[in-house]
């Protein structure tokens, strides 16, 4: 079957991903900014404000604290990185299995993580006090959303016999019934509420706020300067729309692009840029609604998910 | 009712009566845990319709009736009294904390479909395949029993393990009697109804509602 998608479509692809991320993600912010400020009645910054926030923090001096190591300058690199390999290798726009040998969604949650376990190492590397606080707190929500994450993924491998991405993206467009069953709309719920908690969103952290009581994400990043801020800062929002990719490909298909040729690929582009505008814009608007939580039912809250995902797994296994 | 809309039809039901008992032990306000029961009837007796429309089975329907009208609307109403004064009531001090609690209703779900699954295998039928999730949501409703300290809770609990048992006689047998589940619903009911009436006593008396103070008699 690989033999139908050329090498030449699917690297062409595999750039276009990469772009595709390396831009939409900062928009992707940008739109969800703006969503939020209308709906509270505000003008807003424009959509792309988070690209020229990106280009002048680029220029600024790269300023490190006097005591960080490697590991402070790692993190940022890591977490830009794991990203970008798998906006590369994972199948956003097609369902070509000439991504299925890499596009296996459980080496794509890990390399996801392996971002925000580099990201705390490097918070903890400067020995600040918010550093330290930051880092334990995300991994205290991670240590519960992690499970929770890996279970959903099981939960929606089962049906489809394998954990590969493109498997499981054609078996759910061949079976439409697959999305509407029990064990997909629980992994739904455990798998949104865990993308919450991992890009940091309300109602887990306010990703816009810098009081030193509530903030996570924050508080890790808090040493980051100039071109490593800006690194972050990318490295989170296409983060967020990566997340946000994997969760339209998985539960809502449609669109993306099962042959090969020109044609299809744009087709599947224009779909998951849609997608994706649609779900983001649908966050945002929830998170206009909600308050956060308090830092001692965010374990509650991931707890929920985890069990959610256990239901999610359980009912895979004995569905008639 | 047949082939596959019957089976994801009792699937959705089966599952629905197993996330609200979950739903229970993460709710912590006594007002969603009663809807969350509420619910649960109504999902106990949405199992029951499917199955007696795929069966063509006219008394199991109205056993569907009695279930909704008295586990999802009578009891949710009962234990709405119950409470009164106080429906922002909440468990502060559960003896297990809602995330560790959770965890374990997860062990227990593994648990109950290891151990349950002969069972699926010997009915052999779409509906006795979800008896391991029965199982669950009994075993789940005994947890919240013994891990709750307001009486309120602990008969939400009762509620809990009793719909569970009503689950597994209707997915086992595929249609208990329209009369012994009359009778369980009925003997729920005055359960809860003596319960509540020994609630307010308690707490017209005492006070307060927790029975770890009553360690000892008096006159």
């Amino acid at each position: 079957m690989s033999s139908s998608w050329p090498a030449a479509t699917v690297a062409a692809t595999s750039v276009l991903q990469v772009v595709l991320l390396v831009v939409g993600g900062p928009l992707l912010v940008g739109l969800m900014r703006k969503v939020r400020c209308r709906l509270e009645g505000r003008a807003g910054p424009p959509i792309h404000q988070p690209l020229l926030d990106l280009r002048k923090l680029a220029r600024r001096e790269r300023m490190r604290p006097e005591h960080a190591t490697w590991v402070f300058s790692a993190a940022p690199l890591v977490l830009v990185g794991t990203t970008l390999v798998i906006a590369a290798v994972a199948p956003l726009l097609t369902t070509s299995p000439a991504f299925g040998q890499y596009g296996d969604l459980f080496a794509i949650v890990y390399l996801l993580l392996l971002g925000s376990v580099a990201l705390a190492l490097g918070a903890l590397d400067t020995a600040t006090a918010f550093g330290g606080m930051g880092a334990s707190r995300a991994m205290t929500i991670g240590a519960v959303a992690e499970p929770a994450l890996l279970l959903s993924v099981l939960a929606l491998s089962i049906p489809a016999h394998s954990s590969d991405l493109p498997a499981i993206i054609t078996g759910s467009l061949t079976h439409p019934i697959w999305l509407a069953t029990p064990q997909r709309l629980l992994a739904l719920v455990a798998f949104v509420i865990v993308i919450v908690a991992e890009s940091g969103r309300l109602p887990v952290d306010n990703p816009s706020t810098h009081l030193e009581l509530t903030m996570v994400h924050e508080a890790m990043i808090l040493e980051y300067a100039g071109a490593d801020l800006a690194l972050v800062r990318l490295g989170e929002s296409m983060r967020l729309a990566l997340m946000i990719c994997l969760l339209a490909d998985l539960f809502v298909p449609w669109g993306i692009a099962t042959a090969p040729g020109p044609a299809h690929v744009g087709l599947g582009l224009v779909a998951i840029v849609a997608k994706v505008a649609v779900l983001g814009a649908g966050l945002a608007a929830f998170e206009v609604t909600v308050a956060r939580l308090r830092l001692f039912r965010v374990p509650e809250l991931m707890a929920g998910a985890f069990v959610l995902a256990v239901l999610a797994v359980v009912s895979a296994l004995v569905s008639p | 009712m047949s082939g596959q809309p019957f089976a994801s039809g009792l699937t959705l039901a089966v599952g629905a009566v197993l996330v609200c008992a979950v739903a229970v032990l993460w709710l912590s306000s006594l007002a969603s845990v009663i809807r969350a029961v509420s619910l649960q009837g109504i999902a106990l007796g949405t199992v029951a319709i499917v199955l007696g429309l795929h069966l063509h089975d006219p008394a199991l329907i109205a056993t569907a009736a009695v279930v909704i009208v008295v586990k999802g609307l009578a009891i949710p109403m009962l234990l709405r009294h119950v409470t009164g004064d106080q429906p922002l009531e909440r468990e502060t001090r559960p003896l297990v904390n809602v995330p560790a609690s959770l965890v374990a209703s997860a062990a227990v779900i593994f648990i109950a479909f290891a151990r349950t699954r002969g069972i699926a295998r010997y009915v052999g039928t779409t509906a006795g395949s979800l008896v391991p999730v029965g199982f669950a949501a009994l075993l789940v409703g005994y947890f919240v029993l013994v891990s709750k300290r307001r009486p309120v809770f602990q008969m939400v609990g009762i509620l809990l393990v009793d719909n569970g048992i009503s689950l597994v006689a209707f997915l086992v047998t595929a249609g208990v009697p329209f009369l012994i589940e009359l009778g369980v619903s009925l003997d729920v009911l005055l359960a809860v109804v003596v319960l509540g009436v020994l609630a307010v006593r308690l707490r017209t008396d005492f006070g307060d509602l927790d029975l770890d103070d009553l360690q000892e008699l008096h006159d």
